[in-house]
């Protein structure tokens, strides 16, 4: 019989609701509509020198502990900056480094942590290359890892990976006699031509496909644990996702109820329809939701393994954030009217960010599917 | 250092005078609880239509503030137990854990007495306050009216001075407990000519057994009864019933509407509405069956329990959020305002989708032996629209997130 007892934890420290505040100045400052859309077309998505200023900060080390450089805060407290940087579409290779560094403290022998972490406190760019098929919940596993004269050779190609093109290492799902395994492969090791780009429907976003087939590794290249961080890995994923949409349906929100406020149609302004009002006021509730989600996954996450309340609250982050992201995009675009179909009004960003987002690492029904299990069963 | 740990020890001392208390609670309930009447209970205080019904939640709610379980904030002078407001949170998490009847005089026990308790007199206090929290007086509420019920500004009823008397003429309508109440808390307009509709209202702790008042019983959309309409016909009452000065009426009754909400504490406390949570649901989908087995068992009805299960966390957790200031600062006072909204919707949707659930048998009604659990649940869900309606629709509470929340016109 079921007995379910939901985890109502959620707290916010101090130090968070600082981060909070400078993460929301630093990012509506270093990331107006006008600078995020001078980065559409260029090569890496954001600027050099605000990557540079967020490493100066001690973002890069918020996350990872003192003995390593960083600051020993813990994941939870880089929700507020991812949260913040969603809200103002601020790209950088924050979030791609933030889950691939977790990767490493959790699954990394402490030569692999002490040789990469510090790095990465400092910006060097370290990203996930997971999907190599359609399915963030397949079980196969088709690139290879198998043995060679007395290393390991890759096999196969990996699909989407995030800020790729300017990775400083790799960490490659691969699968070592039916064994996933998560690899550690230096960008100097790749071939040339191994990464092509990806289009994205979301072009503040970049991507690639990167081939990793030929490249050798030894075996100190191997995370030690990767088996049990990948678990992890796909929840702090989904997480980081999770929250970054959160604060892009807050934008998409913002920029829809400016309009509504502005925009006069039969005499009166158009947020005083209640055809209007009403699925915005939703839009409001459905983000907020979220955002509690996202405040309790936070407040739960911590170095450990994460327990089955994490994963719970992760996955539920996930489904709601990336649903409520979908809602806030395709209704922004449609209360926009005529002005809502050019690529022109911002709305275009929200709901094409929207499409990007569920895909990272699982969209809501996977994460439903998944959690079915842990709360019914 | 010494003054955390002697802050630690209090702490502990603290928790284990309220877990025993949380112990005594407990057993009280065990051995207290009355035993099934026969008879349909109400689900919420909204649905009591017969006398019988009336008589066994009375000597109910007696028998909790007797038992000191009722009222436990309240001043000591006039009935309650003056204790921190913690224990009767406890007490009412533990009967409502237990599913016992309801306290069932919630205008007197969460609007009128909060109100006497922060504004009234001493006299007020001394002549209300004991017979709201003993039940032997029943409180209504006189605020919606036929023809404008969402929009308290448009109240037509008029009160008129008339010498140490107020005449009162017009009419009330969702009167709850309306044909029991002895007293009502009534808004009425004492100046017609007031430039701002809402100045000309004022509020009233009105008997309703003075001539000229009369009510008429409302049958539900359930079949059961549990409102009134109610009429003043020249009704005489002694001008000193009016609460506050006259012309205030409006802000006395948003602040009591505040205690309602939970906004602000004060309420006497009991449990007022059977609660229904994703367990009992879950439960359902666990028993009922589809080709031999357990619904439960089914993907459709899985990713939909899936769903629901987020959305009641999320509201929860959203509760706790509104106490952490700095999460709350970006769209301020959203999860307080949209909390009636958000939760009612909840509740009513969840019901639908349990009556979908049970099959054909979810075509039964409470009479029907072979209905699940008695009908429970299609009462339930029926009932449920006296919270997305009552006190102002999820419309209109819509209207109020987007108007004063996201700053959209008004229409």
């Amino acid at each position: 019989m079921i007995k379910r007892t939901a985890n109502l934890e959620i707290s916010f420290s101090d130090e968070q609701a600082m981060i909070l505040d400078s993460a929301k100045d630093f990012c509506r400052d270093k990331s107006d509509i006008t600078t995020v859309r001078s980065l559409l077309k260029s090569e890496t998505g954001y600027k050099n020198d605000v990557w540079a200023e967020m490493i100066a900060l001690g973002w890069t080390g918020l996350a990872l502990p003192e003995q390593y450089g960083g600051s020993g805060m813990g994941v939870g407290a880089t929700i507020p900056l991812v949260e913040s940087m969603g809200r103002h579409l601020l790209c950088t290779p924050f979030i791609t480094s933030t889950i691939a560094s977790q990767a490493i403290l959790r699954g990394g022998t402490e030569d692999q942590k002490s040789r990469w972490l510090p790095s990465i406190v400092e910006g060097a760019i370290a990203a996930m290359a997971m999907l190599d098929n359609e399915d963030w919940g397949a079980t196969e596993i088709r690139c290879t890892l198998t043995p060679k004269d007395g290393g390991f050779v890759l096999e196969g190609k990996k699909l989407q990976v995030n800020d790729a093109a300017k990775a400083d290492l790799f960490l490659v799902l691969a699968s070592s006699n039916g064994a996933p395994t998560l690899v550690l492969v230096e960008a100097t090791a790749l071939p040339q031509g191994a990464i092509s780009n990806n289009t994205l429907v979301d072009e503040t976003k970049r991507a690639s496909n990167v081939d990793f087939s030929g490249v050798t590794v030894k075996a100190d290249a191997i995370l030690a644990k990767g088996f049990e961080a990948l678990h992890d890995v796909r929840l702090i994923g989904a997480l980081l996702t999770a929250t970054e949409a959160t604060g892009t349906a807050a934008a998409a929100l913002d920029t829809l109820v400016g309009y509504l406020t502005t925009r006069k149609q039969f005499g009166r302004l158009i947020g005083s329809y209640q055809a209007l009002k009403h699925p915005t006021v939703d839009i409001l509730l459905q983000m907020d939701s979220a955002r509690t989600l996202i405040y309790h996954a936070a407040t739960l996450i911590n170095d450990a393994s994460l327990n089955k309340d994490t994963e719970i609250a992760c996955r539920m982050a996930k489904a709601q954030a990336t649903d409520a992201l979908l809602f806030a995009g395709d209704r922004s675009v449609q209360f926009h009217g005529g002005m809502g179909f050019t690529y022109d009004c911002d709305a275009m960003l929200y709901i094409r960010r929207a499409q990007w987002a569920q895909h990272q690492y699982g969209d809501a029904q996977h994460h439903r599917k998944l959690l079915a299990p842990l709360l019914l069963d | 250092m010494k003054e955390n740990s002697q802050l630690a020890g209090q702490q502990s001392i603290e928790s284990a005078e309220l877990s025993d208390f949380r112990r005594g609670i407990i057993d009280w309930i065990k051995h207290n609880t009355p035993a099934d009447p026969g008879f349909l209970l109400p689900q919420t205080f909204m649905e009591v239509g017969s006398e019988q019904v009336l008589d066994f939640l009375r000597e109910w709610q007696h028998k909790v503030w007797s038992a000191g379980y009722l009222g436990m904030a309240w001043p000591k002078q006039y009935g309650g137990g003056g204790m921190p407001r913690l224990f009767q949170q406890i007490a009412d998490e533990e009967m409502k854990r237990a599913r016992v009847p309801i306290c069932f005089n919630v205008i007197g026990l969460g609007w009128a007495g909060p109100l006497i308790i922060d504004t009234g007199t001493d006299f007020e206090k001394e002549a209300y306050l004991k017979g709201i929290l003993s039940a032997e007086d029943i409180w209504c509420q006189g605020f919606s009216e036929p023809n404008h019920g969402s929009d308290l500004g448009s109240i037509q009823t008029r009160a008129e001075r008339d010498g140490d008397e107020y005449v009162i003429n017009g009419s009330k309508i969702w009167t709850t407990l309306g044909n029991y109440a002895k007293y009502m808390i009534l808004l009425a307009r004492t100046d017609a000519q007031a430039e701002r509709r809402y100045n000309g209202l004022s509020f009233f702790l009105a008997p309703m057994g003075a001539n000229g008042i009369s009510t008429s019983p409302i049958q539900k959309l359930t079949g059961e009864y549990g409102f009134t309409e109610t009429f003043f016909t020249d009704a005489r009452i002694p001008a000193s019933c009016i609460m506050g000065e006259e012309g205030h009426g409006w802000r006395i009754a948003m602040h009591t509407l505040q205690y309602e909400r939970g906004a602000e504490a004060g309420a006497a406390g009991g449990v007022s509405i059977l609660s229904i949570v994703m367990n009992d649901l879950l439960k359902m989908a666990q028993e009922v069956e589809r080709d031999g087995q357990p619904l439960l068992q089914d993907p459709i009805t899985r990713d939909n329990l899936v769903k629901f299960l987020i959305e009641e966390q999320a509201l929860y957790l959203g509760e706790r959020r509104v106490g952490i200031p700095a999460l709350c600062r970006d769209y301020p006072n959203s999860l307080a305002l949209s909390g009636k909204l958000r939760g009612t919707e909840f509740f009513r949707r969840m019901r639908q989708y349990a009556l979908t659930l049970q099959g054909t048998p979810g075509a039964l009604y409470v009479g029907d032996d072979q209905a699940v659990d008695g009908g429970f649940w299609q009462r339930a869900y029926l009932n449920n629209f006296s919270t997305t309606i009552g006190g102002g629709t999820s419309q209109v509470q819509a209207n109020i997130v987007g108007e004063h929340v996201l700053g959209l016109p008004k229409d």
